[in-house]
């Protein structure tokens, strides 16, 4: 692992109205890492990622990802990321080389390059039976792998993932995982939301949010250590428990 | 370039996969054609006419018999009593009165002036002004079918001249703005939940961290369904001529090219509520609500612009079917050429700039 840093948050924070939803986070992120994101539901791992994403514009503070501005370049962020929304997010009545022929489009990618890239990507995320199947009538797991494969048709340096295995069976978040490994080993590196405490284990590092903030980051061995906890899982809710007791004597 | 290609490919392929949505999309605005273009008729047929012949000469039975097999015209049910027209209408027994005194024949022969006598009740306004119409209509016929070629009519019936709708047939009047309608709802409707759509399936939301820009995606979207607009306005001229006999005098290509201009205008206000509204239930509505009224009201389809309030009158300028109903019907039923209609065209691709702007404006890349 390189030192490189890709993403760098300085008090990124977004408010709806009266609500924060993500409160000043700070972070930095370095090239060919597994960075987590953890928090229950409502933490505002969703929100933070879409501002990453260029899907959203914070409301005060910044940042930069794969080099360019959060808040004034996300024309040039979006060419280099790949995003994976938590809700399989493909046309359903496309088949699966249909869809991927269209994003490898909207990636501007030429004829050749992209037939090269679904050929590739088909193979490797085993989706050739699928391949001509309206993506609608995949099984819950082949989506996601298809969902992978979109977001990957560029080769984006960063790959975000809010939540990339939800719904799907453990040994097929096993092999998903064990792709995210490759890609890492590549150089790609990956922001991802998650809030299965074995996939937080497989982190490099991970950040844990609670109510917009960021309490507590680092490695998860060290996490577990330091905070004296039996594993993650304990330290995560210990932590947790701890915030909202906190919050309610204030 | 590329990219509008594929968002329209993509949009078409949508529209393909799914054979019921595409059969209502052909279906209902036929369903809208026949539906409407029977409902709004302001034709009146069987109109009971009772006669009085003092002529009884073969010209004058010859004259009574034109108007009771041309159609409009009934013979009352029981041989009424003539002293007393008043009583007669009061009872619903007959609506007009024609009264065809002595020394008709003999004038027709010599090519004299002569006055007939038409009694029409005028409760109903419309129906009167129809009768009058068709009165005159038929009588005109009759002497130009006497008369030997050559001779001039004596001129006395002569009372009003009607211009590109001899039969003052209301259908001929109506129908061509009836597809003006038609198309705008439809065409609106089409486009407006594309975008709302995606919304709602959160595929926008993938779609908005690619590189595609706002222009590519309102573009790319409204392309196929420009086809698709425009084949379902084929079909409903074509419908309409042959359903309800409505002449076509004009030039096919013209309204081919007018008639694209209109879709794609039409279509683009689609594309603009689909990027104001969050939902298609609610894009849906306004669509309606922002088309179908305004196109009927105030287009000119019918009621005449030029006898509203002056605010509504300036309202009509940005409602597109204003302009399309004064092309159709040019084209329809007068032959009108490019040089007469232009202005029109344009007014619709500068309403289309104008909703495309405001559509690449209020749609934003970025969600939230």
């Amino acid at each position: 692992m390189t030192e490189r840093v890709v993403v760098d948050l300085d008090h990124l924070t977004r408010r709806f109205g009266s609500f924060t939803a993500v409160d000043q986070i700070s972070l930095e992120v370095y090239e060919g890492e597994i960075f987590g994101f953890l928090g229950a539901n409502g933490a505002g791992k969703t929100t933070a990622i879409r501002m990453l994403c260029g899907l959203l514009l914070p409301t005060s503070g910044g940042g930069h990802v794969a080099g360019f501005d959060v808040l004034t370049q996300s024309e040039q962020i979006k060419k280099s990321i790949g995003y994976m929304s938590q809700k399989f997010s493909l046309y359903v009545d496309l088949s699966a080389r249909q869809n991927l022929e269209f994003y490898g489009a909207a990636y501007n990618l030429d004829r050749r390059t992209l037939a090269d890239q679904i050929a590739a990507l088909t193979q490797r995320l085993s989706l050739g039976e699928f391949i001509d199947r309206p993506a609608g009538s995949l099984p819950v797991g082949w989506r996601q792998r298809l969902a992978l494969a979109a977001a990957l048709l560029h080769k984006p340096r960063i790959l975000f993932l809010d939540e990339p295995t939800g719904g799907v069976d453990p040994v097929f978040r096993r092999t998903f995982w064990g792709l995210l490994y490759q890609l890492a080993e590549e150089g790609v590196t990956i922001f991802v939301t998650t809030h299965y405490m074995d996939e937080a284990e497989y982190c490099n590092r991970i950040s844990i949010m609670h109510a917009g903030r960021i309490i507590e980051m680092g490695r998860p061995f060290d996490l577990v250590r330091d905070h004296g906890a039996a594993n993650l899982e304990d330290m995560f809710i210990n932590l947790i428990r701890a915030q909202e007791t906190t919050g309610a004597t204030h | 370039m590329q990219r509008i290609k594929f968002i329209a490919r993509k949009e078409l392929y949508h529209i393909l996969r799914d054979p019921r949505s595409l059969m209502i999309v052909f279906a209902m605005p036929v369903m809208m054609t026949f539906l409407y273009g029977y409902a709004i008729n302001m034709d009146i047929e069987h109109v009971t006419l009772a006669v009085v012949d003092q002529d009884k000469t073969a010209d004058s039975r010859d004259l009574v018999s034109r108007f009771y097999n041309s159609g409009y015209f009934d013979r009352p049910a029981v041989a009424p009593d003539l002293s007393d027209i008043e009583q007669l209408f009061r009872s619903g027994r007959a609506a007009a009165v024609l009264i065809v005194r002595p020394g008709f024949g003999s004038a027709l022969t010599r090519h004299e002036k002569f006055d007939l006598g038409l009694v029409i009740d005028g409760a109903d306004a419309s129906l009167g002004a129809a009768v009058q119409a068709y009165t005159t209509a038929l009588v005109n016929q009759y002497q130009i079918d006497k008369l030997p070629i050559g001779t001039h009519p004596p001129g006395v019936f002569i009372s009003r001249q009607v211009l590109y709708n001899p039969d003052l047939k209301s259908s001929h009047f109506f129908v061509p703005g009836l597809l003006g309608v038609i198309l705008m709802t439809i065409s609106a409707l089409l486009t407006s939940i594309t975008i709302a759509r995606e919304k709602e399936t959160g595929t926008l939301e993938q779609l908005l961290t690619t590189p595609v820009t706002a222009r590519e995606i309102l573009i790319g979207k409204l392309l196929p369904y420009v086809v698709i607009a425009f084949l379902d306005g084929a079909l409903i001229v074509t419908f309409a001529t042959l359903m309800f006999d409505v002449p076509f005098v004009g030039s096919h290509l013209l309204l081919v090219l007018f008639g694209f201009i209109y879709v794609a205008t039409a279509l683009s206000l689609g594309i603009l509520i689909s990027s104001v509204t969050k939902t298609q239930q609610v894009a849906m509505m306004l669509a309606q609500t922002t088309t179908l009224l305004p196109a009927v009201m105030l287009s000119g389809f019918i009621f005449a612009i030029r006898n509203m309030p002056v605010p509504l009158q300036a309202i009509s300028y940005i409602v597109p079917a204003r302009y399309f109903v004064r092309i159709i019907r040019g084209i329809m039923l007068k032959g009108a050429s490019i040089e007469v209609l232009a202005a029109q065209a344009a007014a619709l691709v500068g309403l289309m700039v104008l909703f495309m702007f405001l559509a690449a404006r209020k749609f934003s890349t970025r969600i939230g």
